[in-house]
């Protein structure tokens, strides 16, 4: 609680740098989870500065109970689920259905249980930073993430691209570990299949 | 206790890198994986995915948004 406290202290100084920082910082993911419960990318970015007005008027009256990045995300759920239900946006997290059910991978990959062939070997240089080849996954993945379907995008998002906590993410949506991590398998196993089909034809090329 | 098949493995990959898993799924997953060098495959390339998302770039909001907030706080905080 330390640095918190001292995070604190600054913003309620009047600590520009400080608001702005964070500002920059949290943004992303207060961008992610607010799109999780409205219905465009321009109401999550409304969102995201209705929320930054509370926190700013709000700060004197922080206790510190929690951290202050949780009191934030805290305020921008509440700000984002009433804004939601205005736009008639009714995409229950508590509950799996649809697009979030059954089996994450084609059934057709296997035959008695097995593999009818094993998964093609992926270049060596996929994972390097620096490569040109990486620069291009990037954008796959980008894509793969783009065409999930919302709430496994929401969550992938967070945990994956972001690296929030899986506490932390089944905190914020309301939902439980086990309903987490159905949405991250289905996400996960949905863009590794996406990669490697572009890492196969690469290497047709 | 019955072997993993490969399409079982698959499905509960997620499960195995999250860590919840209890003793007896993580043995039989454990002993799958050292026997079938396609779930093995499966299971690193599941894991480079990861690596890989990590370095996808994030929105963040605009820099207009950004000094119109800046603005709000010096407004408020003076």
């Amino acid at each position: 609680m330390g640095a918190d406290q001292e995070l604190v202290d600054a913003l309620r100084a009047g600590d520009e740098a400080a608001f702005s920082r964070i500002v920059s910082e949290w943004s992303r993911p207060m961008l992610a989870l607010a799109r999780g419960f409205v219905s465009t990318d321009a109401s999550a970015e409304e969102v995201v500065q209705e929320t930054w007005l509370a926190v700013i008027k709000g700060l004197d009256r922080f206790e510190g109970r929690s951290a202050l990045r949780t009191w934030v995300y805290r305020i921008l759920v509440n700000t984002a689920k009433s804004r939601g239900v205005r736009e008639h946006r009714s995409l229950p997290w508590s509950s799996l259905a649809g697009d979030d059910a059954g089996p994450s991978l084609d059934p057709a990959l296997f035959q008695d249980g097995a593999w009818r062939a094993a998964p093609g070997e992926w270049p060596e240089h996929v994972a390097v930073e620096s490569s040109v080849l990486a620069g291009e996954v990037r954008g796959e993945l980008e894509s793969a993430i783009a065409t999930l379907p919302e709430r496994q995008r929401t969550v992938i998002t967070l945990r994956d691209v972001l690296g929030m906590s899986s506490d932390e993410v089944s905190d914020l949506l309301e939902i439980s570990q086990g309903n987490q991590r159905v949405l991250l398998h289905r996400a996960r196993t949905a863009v590794r299949g996406e990669l490697a089909s572009y890492l196969a034809h690469e290497g047709e090329v | 206790m019955a072997a993993l098949t490969c399409q079982e493995m698959v499905e509960v990959v997620t499960d195995y890198l999250e860590g919840s898993l209890g003793w007896r799924d993580r043995r039989r997953v454990a002993k799958h994986l050292a026997h079938c060098t396609a779930c093995a495959r499966y299971v690193e390339q599941m894991r480079e995915t990861l690596t890989l998302l990590g370095t996808v770039p994030v929105d963040t909001l605009s820099d207009e948004a950004q000094s119109a907030l800046l603005d709000a706080f010096r407004d408020f905080r003076r």
